[in-house]
């Protein structure tokens, strides 16, 4: 009985149902934090004493990075689930993370890039940070690569779980990487266990923006996962009933 | 809470660092629009093309029937 949501789980078409009246609240939430939050940020949260104006970027560059990070456990995590109980959802859901994670990665390698110009007086610094998030990038065009590279769905699912488990490395690289090297990139300045060295005019709306992505990461996972499953399960009944198509073919 | 800058065009200037902070906005909202709408039009594409197969379906299926 307590695992019965867990073999739930297994099934596409019972996520897809369940998590349709969920879209539309993620949307609301999470396009009116963002906006909420870019504005605040922006235009009315005070300027650093040091860096000035240039370093409202923090506000995208920030929940990006985390999104990038956050999305790596939930593709990783996905295939291993995938292979050790061999359930089709999860797979889907690691193919459909594989280019959020990307983009997000890409957003924040950029902005930190153009928000390094005016602060550091460079667009790059081989710094630890910096490296390790560009592996990261490099990780999950690995995944996209790889998903295509099988004519078979099987091998291609488990080839890019394996792949997502052993990228798993990065990632303390990238949290412990400011503390191991000291060089460019600046510590972390939001902290859970002790006080955070951020003014609280500044870090309210960057609390905002972090919630924002998370809800936006979600809403985006979920429409990218709904559209896999239509795709990998467009022979059965479910989905044919869904799109007002009949099926013959099974039907038979 | 209160309005950082003096004007409209202060706050597009940013002291200097207008193009920095406007680029990174413009390039993360341009990749947060592509996210939430390429997944909708794939999903229609999709849809159009199951129901392409459909119709093809069919017309295949009324073809054997005539020569039966």
């Amino acid at each position: 009985m307590a695992w019965q949501w867990f073999h739930r789980l297994g099934s596409p078409r019972w996520f897809y149902e369940k998590t349709t009246s969920w879209l539309p609240w993620l949307a609301i939430i999470s396009i009116s934090l963002i906006v909420t939050a870019a504005v605040w940020g922006l235009a009315f949260a005070p300027a650093d004493f040091k860096q000035g104006n240039s370093y409202r970027i923090i506000y995208i560059h920030v929940p990006a990075a985390f999104l990038a990070l956050a999305g790596y456990y939930i593709m990783a995590i996905s295939g291993a689930v995938g292979l050790i109980w061999k359930m089709k959802l999860p797979y889907m859901v690691m193919k459909s993370a594989a280019p959020i994670g990307a983009l997000l990665t890409f957003v924040s390698l950029v902005t930190g890039s153009i928000w390094g110009k005016p602060t550091w007086g460079t667009w790059w610094e081989w710094d630890a940070r910096i490296t390790s998030m560009l592996i990261l990038f490099f990780l999950y065009l690995g995944m996209i690569a790889l998903q295509q590279a099988f004519q078979h769905r099987d091998t291609a699912d488990k080839a890019s779980a394996v792949l997502a488990l052993v990228g798993m490395v990065n990632i303390p690289i990238i949290y412990k990487s400011v503390d191991w090297w000291n060089t460019l990139h600046q510590p972390a300045t939001i902290k859970f266990t002790s006080k955070s060295s951020i003014d609280p005019s500044m870090l309210y709306p960057l609390l905002t923006m972090v919630i924002g992505f998370y809800c936006f990461y979600a809403l985006v996972l979920l429409l990218n996962t709904r559209v896999e499953i239509l795709r990998r399960e467009n022979r059965t009944q479910w989905v044919n009933d869904l799109l007002g198509t009949t099926n013959k073919r099974v039907g038979q | 809470m209160k309005f950082q800058f003096e004007s409209i065009a202060d706050f597009i200037a940013m002291n200097g660092h207008g193009p920095y902070v406007w680029a990174s906005y413009g390039i993360t909202f341009a990749v947060l629009i592509f996210l939430l709408v390429s997944p909708l039009l794939q999903k229609k594409a999709f849809v159009k093309q199951q129901q392409k197969q459909q119709k093809l379906a069919q017309a295949n299926d009324s073809a054997d029937e005539s020569t039966n």
